[in-house]
């Protein structure tokens, strides 16, 4: 089994217990062993940036410098804005020998050194390169059949572009969900924003941001949503309400985690994905029939 | 009598850590502002702020909605002809406007990006019911009610945990906080 500093974020230990669970049951069953970091702390999401710019790589430099210490060569986040967080604290790290310095220096104070060592990455991506597609068709018990799923990746997973890969029109979540026998639906607004935050210290834009995305989603005939990160989850689930009473519209679609659908397809039970919690009639169906 | 820096220049200084081209080589194509899925809430388009920055129109950069309605989701970033990383002006611009301690009335964003990173510092995690507070106060009677009935949802979902997490190394954590920035200045 393949070990990985696994670092789950404040999100998976509240409002997205269900990726959580979800994210780990699928890693168990393809063989992926994900070791939580020790005594890690908020990485920040969007909201240290705006205060502080030293302190906000710092916060992230601490995750990364103790998973370091765990001689393990990998660094996994399932939240996005997590995954963003860590990928460019660690590379901007690496590239600025004195912004390095400025950290280390506080990080003295609980006796960690960060290098710049660890290689990050988004839990999607892993599940994707290191076990790959073929691997995961081998694996599929319920292939989810006839369910047609809109396919959501939202911003930190793909934005700010780390190399040259595809940000405007990628295709690897469509790959995934075809793999679990699922239908991807072409869904344009696949990257576009959800709203983040602004749910809270703008919910009007906020709110016309998701019923955006879940207008889409509905007129395309999705039976579910699907998401890589809670802070897209939350927004898209749970205002789901205030969307209609804001607009007079009558939205019911359920949002999963990519983990949830993957885990139903792989026969792990319900109520182990965190799944029971969920309105999903149409993804059980798929299961079960 | 020295020398002051101009607006424009101090922008230009703060960003001078972030990774893109310099606002200087802006074409004001305005790229980013039809990309913005946020730009009808803006009191002026992203392209217009830059624009502003240039002008060294302070004031009015300063009492505008535009940065704290963005929701850094990098879309202009990544489109941007001449490489600027908008998506973190906008951080630059929030910074400042914390910094002066000058920003338009009735935002959540500044008090709430405040309140995030004490809560952080006082715990080492976020939790989302201590961030409520920040925003409650702000909501209307219907808005409270609406909010009240999400809330409850996620409780009898199991979503929301009843006690704040604090990590193990409390102390040491803040003393790391404290060599970036006095406790006390944060809040
Ligand atoms: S997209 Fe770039 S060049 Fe065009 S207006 Fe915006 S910042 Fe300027
Ligand atoms: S990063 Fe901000 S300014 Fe840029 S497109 Fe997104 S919301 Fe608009």
């Amino acid at each position: 089994m393949k070990q990985y500093a696994y670092y789950p974020g404040c999100s998976l230990e509240s409002l997205a217990k269900d990726y959580q669970l979800s994210a780990l049951e699928v890693s168990r069953a393809l063989g992926l062993e994900m070791r939580e970091i020790e005594d890690w702390n908020c990485c920040g999401a969007t909201a240290y940036f705006p205060v502080d710019e030293l302190l906000a790589y710092t916060l992230v430099a601490r995750n990364l410098a103790i998973a370091e210490k765990t001689g393990l060569t990998d660094f996994v986040a399932p939240c996005s804005a997590c995954f963003k967080n860590a990928y460019y604290t660690n590379a901007y790290l690496k590239k600025d020998p004195d912004l390095a310095d400025h950290v280390n220096f506080a990080l003295e104070e609980d006796n960690l050194h960060i290098a710049g060592i660890m290689n990050v990455r988004h839990l999607i991506e892993v599940i994707l390169e290191d076990v790959g597609l073929e691997e995961i068709r081998k694996r599929i018990a319920h292939p989810l059949k006839g369910l047609r799923i809109a396919p959501y990746y939202g911003c930190q997973i793909l934005r700010p572009r780390k190399d040259h890969e595809e940000v405007e029109n990628p295709r690897y979540f469509e790959d995934l969900l075809s793999a679990i026998g699922a239908e991807p639906l072409e869904y344009a607004s696949k990257t576009r924003c959800c709203g983040a935050s602004l749910i809270i210290t703008n919910r009007k834009a906020a709110l016309e941001m998701v019923r955006i995305l879940l207008k889409e989603a509905i007129d395309r005939g999705a039976d579910v949503i699907a998401t890589t990160c809670p802070m897209c989850n939350v927004n898209l689930q749970v205002y789901q309400s205030q969307v209609n009473r804001e607009f007079g519209t009558e939205y019911s679609i359920p949002v999963m985690y990519f983990t949830q659908l993957m885990g139903m397809a792989l026969g792990i039970a319900s109520h182990r994905l965190g799944v029971a919690r969920e309105p999903v009639p149409k993804a059980r169906e798929a299961v079960t029939a | 009598m020295t020398a002051e820096l101009s607006f424009s220049n101090e922008i230009i200084n703060m960003m001078y850590a972030t990774h893109g081209n310099p606002i200087s080589l802006c074409l004001q194509c305005g790229t980013c502002s039809g990309t913005c899925p946020a730009v009808e809430f803006m009191d002026h388009t992203p392209r217009a702020i830059i624009g502003m920055i240039r002008e060294n129109l302070k004031e009015e950069v300063l009492a505008s909605n535009t940065y704290w309605t963005c929701a850094s989701c990098y879309h202009c970033t990544v489109r941007c002809p001449a490489g600027i990383d908008i998506a973190d002006m906008m951080y630059v611009l929030k910074r400042y406007s914390i910094w002066k301690r000058s920003y338009k009335e009735g935002l959540i964003g500044p008090d709430f990006a405040e309140a995030f990173v004490k809560m952080v510092v006082n715990s080492g995690k976020s939790y989302e019911p201590i961030l409520a507070t920040t925003y409650l106060p702000r909501f209307t009677a219907a808005q409270l009610v609406q909010e009240a009935l999400t809330a409850t949802g996620l409780v009898l979902k199991g979503k929301m945990p009843l006690l704040p997490k604090k990590i193990r190394r409390l102390k040491n954590f803040q003393r790391m906080v404290k060599r970036i920035i006095p406790l006390g200045e944060a809040s």
